[in-house]
């Protein structure tokens, strides 16, 4: 079994808001999306999606609705506000401009 | 803004708090589900599929835990400790009881003393600016911090170059005349600007005027707010008014702020300009005024005492004859004031902040054993998620409560225990410290006792933490009740134990030896018999019986008179003071026929009554007592005490018919007639000096003592007696009446002995019960823990008795160890406080031998208990139980 990598730190919210940017979803369907884009790479500890969620939440980037999946289950789905949008921009460019330090620095050496 | 937003958001889910939970339950239950049909649809097998997506999940309880701590107010999980807590608490009254009423105690003793301790050494003096403020003396080796004489006074106000003021008071008593007769009242005699020295104006107005305290300005009179209140009704128009002191009517011109205080004046209510100089003040010799300075700013008490030195030794070459040998003493006001009480105040706060200690030990092992049964809940709840850091909180907690509880308890019952204190306190030892009159709780008490509290609780929570780190979680679940982790924590328990007996060891030999130190100091010998003596001052006005004439004649009716009282079988005279009164009034004077180079034998002195010495059962030596014939026409005659005999004459040489002479102004010879044995004149610590008796008839006064000795009651007498003299004339003022066994044991040492020798002893019984209380949780704790290899042990023959001594060879160990350790801190604590100890050496064998034999004993009993219930076991009920 390929050694999955740990996320960085403080990555979570970004990768959830990222996700959402696409389509509403819910928490199950959040942890799939990671996995799959990330080419199972990337696996987030389910369980420790939902805290973050809240966090999100509780920020007021997302939004939550109880509606029901296509196999007519309940389920709540989570929807990013234009809160949401703003900082999951504002985090984007800060991730890029350390990523990219980071690469200068590892070219360098 | 933000924060404001989150701060609503957070209290719309507090408000549905069980809706948030159930569909955050809900939620994780469909992630769950999801996962569980994708991984059934990959064909894993179906039981294996629950139990995969409920690992690939994570800890749901944690999860959600986190997810309630992200929408939670923080105060919310503290009081979800607080009421698991109170919870584990109310589980375990026996244990909670035990614990809040140990440290009530502690907190208690130790906030109450250092209450004490506060209002008399750390509260700044109420004055402006008091640690500028310095009482200045004159000294002589007999009396190292002397009153100083009215011209000397002058001289160093003028002469010195320290001091921006220097002003003197005189304790005084008044002969106030009223309306119902005459009354003594307690007054001070005070130079001009006294009160402008220490900072102080009067509420009401005016102070003295610079030269009023001259006696050619007209006498006027301060009064203290108290008398305002008690004698005037507080009424404004008191000021003009007249007051009539002593036969001198004096004018009433201001009264003194309430919260005023000057622990010398007593509680003074005429405070009266000097009104100088008076027939003491005229000579040089005459010692009577305190003197307190203000220092100038940069100059310390070193160059304030190398300046009174200089100008001491210019006044000694000026007037050789009264001011030889009288040097100079610069000292803090505080210092002067509390003087005497500091090392009984440190004394006490040592002892109490030992009970704390023991307290605080204690507790601490009652939580170990607890820990240590709590060992399997704790590895539990970290199996179900609680973070290491909230587990830590929760002993916090648990010590938070028990600190709270025991500390309000304890705050309360200071509270109470300083008034108790205070209360017993006798009136007149109270007007002595009014420093202690605002003795309660204030901003400093307030910290201390949160300074313990905080260190209380720090103890609290993290010793059993630490007990925690030690044992993995893993241990705790695994281990049933067998106790091999007994082990780390029975040494960690028995160093406590030692701890503990240590402690009480240093407590109860404090005690001992301070109780020691009162038995020898009231079993001193006083030279005569204090028990049904009945004493009384008295004080006739000058214009009537101020002439020798009638004051002898005042004298003699006085004694004819009680002597008629029913029971009374004789009466004694003395002026300048009786027994237990202290030497402050002396004289000088030489040996007639022996070189004198001008050097100043100070003595004090006393006139007697022919009665005196009969009456107070003193044992003459040599010689014979005066008689009623010894008056002015006869040669003056003087009796002499055994230790004047002893410093002044050799021991082949016969004190009696040697003769003296006052100096520096020659008077006719003055023959000894008689030696007595020493009469206790002074404290009863100090050794009795060299005291001169002369016949009343030949020093006549109108103030003077009466002793009586009756065969009845004599407090009973008392008021027959006070009835008898304003028989005489009403306008005689009679105070001090007590009893002489009352005044001794009321007397500042007797009382200062007294007091700490019961709170210490006190302190040492509750450390007694504490440690044994300590001792037996020990043993107890470690013979539950042994309970199998005792049964083992039993099942394979040992003998009861065997076991028996093993416990208690186990419990003798650690009494043996805590006595030897307190043993050698007992005899160092015990050198620290050696000044107050009397006629008792800090190693005093006896004391340690029976404290020793003290614990030891109480070692025993406490392991006894124990030690039977492990001798009684039946191998057959310990091994089925396991």
């Amino acid at each position: 079994m390929p050694k999955k990598a740990d996320l960085l730190p403080g990555t979570l919210d970004m990768l959830i808001l990222r996700t959402l940017k696409r389509a509403p979803q819910h928490g199950y369907g959040i942890a799939l999306s990671i996995k799959h884009l990330s080419d199972d790479v990337l696996t987030v500890e389910e369980g420790s999606l939902y805290p973050a969620l809240q966090r999100l939440l509780l920020r007021g980037w997302v939004k939550a609705e109880w509606k029901k999946t296509e196999t007519n289950r309940r389920a709540r789905f989570y929807t990013l506000t234009p809160a949401g949008r703003k900082q999951l921009g504002a985090e984007l460019s800060q991730f890029e401009q350390m990523i990219a330090a980071i690469g200068r620095v590892l070219q360098d050496a | 803004m933000d924060s404001l937003l989150l701060f609503f958001r957070k209290l719309a889910i507090l408000f549905r708090r069980e809706k948030f939970g159930s569909e955050m339950e809900e939620e994780m239950a469909f992630h769950r589900e999801q996962q569980e049909k994708a991984l059934l649809s990959d064909g894993v097998a179906p039981e294996s599929a629950h139990f995969s997506a409920k690992r690939q999940f994570g800890n749901s309880t944690q999860l959600k835990e986190q997810a309630h701590e992200v929408v939670s107010f923080r105060f919310e999980t503290v009081l979800q400790d607080f009421r698991f807590a109170l919870r584990q608490l109310r589980k375990n009254p026996g244990f909670t009881f035990t614990a809040i009423g140990m440290l009530a105690l502690g907190i208690c003793a130790s906030v109450a003393i250092f209450a004490f301790v506060d209002a008399a050494l750390i509260k700044p003096l109420p004055y402006r600016d008091p640690t500028r403020l310095a009482g200045v003396f004159e000294s002589i080796p007999e009396c190292p911090q002397c009153p100083l004489s009215y011209p000397d006074y002058l001289d160093w106000k003028r002469l010195n170059t320290v001091f921006t003021s220097l002003d003197v008071y005189q304790r005084n008593g008044f002969l106030l005349s009223t309306p119902e007769g005459a009354q003594t009242a307690r007054g001070l005699r005070v130079s001009d600007g006294f009160l402008r020295t220490l900072g102080i104006t009067p509420v009401l107005g005016r102070d003295f005027n610079p030269g009023e305290d001259l006696s050619s300005a007209q006498p006027t009179v301060l009064l203290s707010y108290a008398a305002w209140q008690q004698r005037y009704g507080g009424k404004e128009d008191v000021l003009g008014q007249t007051v009539i002191l002593d036969g001198v009517q004096h004018t009433i011109i201001g009264v003194l702020p309430r919260e005023f205080q000057f622990a010398p004046a007593r509680s003074a209510d005429f405070w009266a300009a000097l009104h100088s100089p008076n027939s003491c003040e005229v000579r040089r010799s005459c010692h009577g005024l305190m003197a307190i300075g203000r220092l100038k700013d940069g100059i310390s008490l070193q160059t304030a005492l190398a300046d009174t030195k200089s100008i001491a030794a210019q006044l000694e070459i000026q007037y050789p004859d009264s001011n030889r040998g009288q040097g100079a003493a610069v000292a803090p006001l505080t210092e002067v004031i509390v003087g005497d009480i500091r090392p009984i105040l440190l004394v006490l706060l040592g002892g109490a902040g030992l009970l704390l200690l023991i307290a605080c030990v204690n507790v601490t092992s009652l939580l170990l054993v607890r820990s240590e049964g709590r060992r399997r809940e704790i590895a539990v709840r970290g199996a179900l998620g609680a973070s290491s850091a909230r587990l830590v909180r929760q002993f916090a907690t648990e010590g938070l409560v028990l600190v709270a509880a025991g500390g309000a308890m304890g705050i309360i019952l200071a509270g109470w225990l300083m008034r108790l204190l205070t209360r017993l306190i006798p009136t007149d030892m109270m007007a002595n410290m009014s420093f202690l009159q605002d003795l309660g709780f204030n901003l400093r008490v307030g910290a201390f006792a949160f300074i313990i509290a905080i260190f209380c609780m720090a103890l609290f929570s993290l010793v059993p933490t630490w007990r925690l780190s030690l044992s993995s979680l893993r241990g705790g679940l695994v281990e049933a009740t067998r106790g091999s982790s007994g082990n780390s924590w029975r040494r960690l328990g028995s160093n406590l134990v030692v701890m503990e007996i240590a402690i009480a060891m240093v407590l109860l030999v404090g005690a001992g030896l301070l109780g020691k130190s009162l038995y020898r100091l009231l079993h001193v010998n006083l030279g005569f018999q204090p028990d049904h003596l009945a004493t009384l001052a008295i004080d006739a006005p000058d214009a009537a019986y101020g002439k020798d004439e009638p004051s002898i004649a005042l004298a003699r009716r006085v004694i004819s008179e009680i002597e008629k009282l029913p029971g009374v079988q004789s009466v004694g005279i003395s002026s300048l003071g009786i027994p237990m009164d202290g030497n402050g009034n002396t004289t000088w004077f030489r040996v007639i026929g022996r070189p004198w180079h001008g050097e100043h034998n100070d003595t004090p002195q006393r006139d007697v009554s022919p009665t005196y010495f009969s009456t107070l059962h003193a044992k003459l030596i040599r010689g014979r007592y005066f008689n009623e014939t010894d008056d002015t026409s006869k040669p003056n005659f003087a009796i002499v005490n055994q230790a004047f005999a002893r410093k002044y004459f050799s021991s082949d040489e016969d004190a009696i018919g040697k003769q003296l002479s006052f100096v520096p102004v020659a008077t006719k010879p003055i023959e000894i007639v008689g030696v007595v044995e020493d009469i206790k004149e002074g404290p009863l610590d100090i050794a009795t000096p060299p005291v001169l008796y002369f016949p009343l008839n030949q020093n006549p006064s109108d103030s003077f003592t009466v002793v009586a000795r009756t065969s009845q009651s004599e407090a009973s007498l008392l008021p027959a007696m006070v009835a008898a003299i304003h028989q005489i004339d009403r306008n005689i003022a009679v105070h001090n009446e007590i009893t002489m066994t009352e005044r001794i044991n009321t007397s500042q040492t007797a009382y200062l002995h007294h007091s700490s020798a019961w709170l210490v002893g006190g302190f040492a019984a509750i450390a007694l019960l504490l440690s044994a209380i300590g001792l037996y949780g020990v043993v107890a704790y470690s013979v539950s823990q042994r309970t199998r290899e005792l049964g083992i042990r039993l099942a394979l023959g040992a003998q009861p008795r065997a076991v028996y001594q093993l416990v208690m060879k186990e419990a003798g160990l650690l009494a043996v160890g805590g006595i030897a350790i307190g043993l050698a801190c007992a005899v160092a604590a015990a050198t620290l406080m050696h000044s107050l100890l009397f006629g008792v050496r800090s190693w005093d064998v006896s004391t340690l031998t029976a404290v020793a034999v003290v614990l030891g004993g109480s070692a025993l009993l406490a392991s006894y208990v124990p030690a039977r219930r492990a001798a009684s076991l039946d191998p057959v009920d310990v091994l089925r139980s396991e």
